[in-house]
């Protein structure tokens, strides 16, 4: 086999990227899959005679990527791997969606986000499962939300209070992300901004996230003081997320203590955020090269003690919400994500681990500070509500400590390095572990040292198919519970 | 006397429980909350302004809220006040109360379906559940106290009940713990039911009313609150003993209208919403307490162990 073998940030030349026929690499696929590995990236890039399909596969244990690729002519068709691994699902839909080569034998190709119904006439009509029977009956929820939340469209098919089936339908939010890299490649500043409004409340983990690829396309080793302010940043960010969740649970089963306990708490983690770079969200944060705000000794007094303040209130409200029986009558048994099926479908992120599975980007391709803090990889066993609930507040404690070691080692250096031209002809995968979980850029540049394609995977890519596999068999008033325990993004989804 | 002292009542107990429960949820929650009259702030708001009605309801939708409203008065007035005596007052008349207030119920149900929202559908059919398990156990409570006062009608069975031998505390404990669990489901409070939520699918009251605006909506929210506070001046009909003077009496009762408010804050700060499928085991709590209580009062009736 030889796939271009890389690691995360380690940028590879265009030219060590083995091109095969899709049914040979599609044999190779499957037998690394079986070895162990996992899809990361599965796109496609429009040149003059087609269609490149790029693949990048992960090998968590052994810390590598893999990547190959494949050419195809407009209207090609090719055997689809969503039969035998269910993970390529959206990948192929997606991959179809754009440039319209089919994979043929998959399930089902809906449209993966152009699908939104009566937009315009050019637009893919969205197909919906239908169930026929007595007492069934359909409630479609959205695309508008009651409450301040994005748009998607929810589809229930019920019996009675519980829930058969349910789908998913987004794309609302798509906005041309991607496109929008390219188009405005000459305008870093603009980039760096466009990488933040991803998804507004993963601001670091994808700006970080782009910053990296830049930096390792162009050989920039910024100093330790910037990679250890990203950490910090990147922890608080996840932090205040898990927080403000924690505390949207508790909401959600009309436990007001807990609700505003964590409501209070969020306050503070993301206000430390605030006192770095003057956004709560963390926005600016991160510059190419570096940090653009630095924590001085007085700052950093000030973080450490609202850091200890958290530490402890966290404690003592965790161990009311996580002991409350009415509580937990709610939490346990509730929306279900089984170890195998979080597998199957690829699963990310701080939910996958409370199914069981140990996966983290921050161990397994370590990225910035990481590299020299290892991070140890936390799972649960149950994949219900209380379990992803849970985790999250194992994760806070988690983070905590880390903000603390970082704190400790935070030595003189300097802020922002300038950066040289992108190498010509490389490819880098960039991997991050958001608070929602592992976040993927792919960056191509062209023999100008431009960037050619941009690819970007938000974890909700993987874990939208998870929410509506949780609410089977469920309560439809429990759906609101389910869903919120994964609180994933639909603009980081829709791009 | 009475009449003006039951205008008082209807006119600002209704705004004032719902104003207390939220500060009292506040003052759990370490916030400064809205002002205690806020609800009648509300209240004077929504009368103001104009309605949107849907194009595909027809006059059911229209007629309910209102009704609904008259038909909570209504109720209000058969119910006797402590030391003041009842408006309305005939043998029987807690049938006529318990089928006035299922009328407006049903009224609202229809509206609720006239809709022809699927979110409302399913609301409805969560209330019309709930309801069919709550009024059997209060025909059991009231059908108890009927038992043994061998009266008939509300005024005369309360003014009998302190002098009856049979009516102990222990009777008195569970059938106010009986009606505290009524108050909760029939006023759609936690944990049946979340009325802060905006989360359509796990609404119940909350989704019925979600085509409703302005006056209507007003009505709604009006005699939501008069349904709880009507069913806590009932339960004040078992707790102050029949002796007490007029004034002491309105100070009680008033009271133990405060009382439940407090309490109904304090449940729902301190206990998370029942799932779905498990609030009837709640509410069968309720039926429980009567049929112990009932089994007290027949267990004495036949003059104890033997």
């Amino acid at each position: 086999m030889n796939w271009a073998e890389t690691k995360n940030l380690q940028s590879v030349s265009l030219k060590e990227i083995p091109n095969m026929e899709f049914a040979k690499l599609r044999e190779q696929i499957v037998e690394m899959i079986m070895k162990g590995c996992r899809v990361i990236q599965f796109f496609g890039e429009k040149i003059n005679s087609g269609v490149i399909l790029y693949v990048v596969l992960a090998d968590d244990e052994q810390s590598k990527l893999f990547i190959a690729s494949s050419n195809f002519n407009e209207g090609d068709i090719f055997d689809s791997i969503t039969p035998e691994f269910k993970s390529f699902n959206y990948f192929e839909r997606e991959f179809y969606e754009q440039f319209g080569i089919k994979p043929q034998g998959h399930p089902w190709l809906k449209p993966v986000r152009n699908g939104i119904a009566g937009v315009s006439d050019s637009e893919v009509q969205y197909e919906f499962f239908e169930m026929m029977g007595e007492e069934v009956h359909e409630v479609g929820v959205g695309p508008i939300h009651a409450g301040i939340i994005e748009p998607g469209y929810f589809r229930f098919l019920c019996h009675g209070e519980q829930i058969h089936h349910l789908e998913i339908e987004l794309g609302f939010q798509h906005r041309g992300v991607e496109e929008l890299f390219i188009r405005n490649r000459n305008n870093p500043v603009y980039l760096l901004k466009l990488s933040e409004s991803i998804a507004g409340d993963s601001v670091i983990g994808h700006a970080g996230n782009f910053v990296r690829a830049i930096e390792s396309l162009s050989e920039t080793n910024i100093s330790r003081r910037a990679m250890v302010i990203r950490t910090i940043a990147l922890e608080l960010e996840r932090i205040g997320n898990h927080l403000g969740d924690l505390s949207a649970l508790a909401g959600d089963v009309a436990y007001l203590t807990g609700n505003s306990a964590f409501a209070a708490l969020r306050t503070k983690a993301i206000n430390t955020s605030m006192s770095i770079c003057g956004s709560r969200f963390g926005r600016g944060m991160v510059a190419i090269g570096g940090v653009n705000y630095d924590i001085s000794l007085e700052l950093k007094e000030k973080i450490l003690e609202t850091i200890n303040k958290i530490e402890e209130d966290v404690e003592v409200a965790a161990e009311v919400l996580f002991s409350s029986a009415s509580v937990l009558a709610r939490f346990e048994k509730t929306g279900i994500i089984s170890k195998d099926i979080a597998k199957e479908i690829g699963m990310v992120g701080p939910a996958a681990r409370a199914s069981g599975i140990s996966i983290d980007v921050r161990t397994d391709h370590p990225f910035g500070g990481f590299s020299l803090f290892p991070v140890h990889k936390i799972t649960l066993k149950s994949g219900d509500v209380f379990a992803r609930a849970y985790i999250r507040y194992i994760e806070i404690t988690q983070s905590i400590r880390i903000i603390k070691e970082q704190l400790g080692t935070l030595n003189e250096g300097e802020l922002k390095k300038n950066t040289s031209e992108l190498k010509p002809n490389q490819l880098v995968v960039s991997l991050a572990e958001g608070w929602r979980g592992e976040i993927v850029h792919t960056a191509i540049t062209d023999e100008n040292g431009l960037l050619r394609k941009y690819k970007i995977k938000d974890p909700s890519f993987n874990n939208w198919l998870a929410v509506a596999l949780s609410v089977k068999n469920n309560g439809i008033s429990d759906f609101p519970l389910c869903n919120k325990s994964f609180n994933l993004s639909y603009c980081g989804f829709d791009l | 006397m009475l009449i003006l002292f039951q205008i008082f009542i209807l006119l600002f107990a209704p705004f004032l429980f719902l104003g207390i429960i939220n500060r009292v949820k506040a003052i759990w929650a370490g916030k400064k909350g809205s002002p205690i009259f806020q609800p009648f702030f509300d209240f004077q708001k929504l009368l103001r302004k104009n309605e949107v009605i849907s194009k595909t309801t027809s006059f059911v939708f229209r007629i309910a809220p209102t009704f609904n409203l008259a038909a909570v008065i209504f109720a209000f007035l058969l119910i006797p006040i402590p030391s003041f005596g009842s408006t309305i007052s005939f043998n029987g008349d807690f049938i006529l109360f318990t089928y006035i207030l299922g009328l407006a119920k049903f009224l609202m149900v229809l509206a609720a379906l006239d809709t022809g929202s699927s979110f409302e559908g399913m609301g409805a059919s969560r209330e019309v559940t709930f309801s069919s398990i709550v009024e059997p156990a209060f025909f059991i409570l009231i059908g108890t106290l009927a038992l043994l006062t061998g009266q008939t009608s509300f005024a005369s069975i309360f003014s009998m009940l302190n002098s009856s031998a049979g009516y102990t505390e222990l009777i008195e404990i569970l059938f106010v713990a009986a009606l505290f669990i009524m108050i909760l489901t029939e006023g759609s409070r936690v944990p049946v039911d979340d009325p802060n939520t905006h989360l359509e699918l796990t609404m119940i009251h909350e989704v019925m009313v979600l085509d409703y605006s302005g006056p209507d909506l007003g009505f709604i929210l009006y005699s939501a609150g008069m349904k709880m506070v009507l069913l806590a001046v009932l339960a004040a009909n078992l707790i102050i003993p029949e002796n007490f003077s007029v004034a002491y009496t309105a100070i009680f009762l008033l009271l133990i209208i405060f009382i439940t408010s407090v309490l109904i804050g304090i449940v729902e700060s301190l206990i998370a919403r029942a799932r779905m499928s498990h609030v009837p085991q709640f509410i069968f709590l309720m039926t429980a307490l009567s049929f112990i209580a009932f089994a007290v009062v027949i267990f004495f009736l036949r003059g104890g162990i033997k």
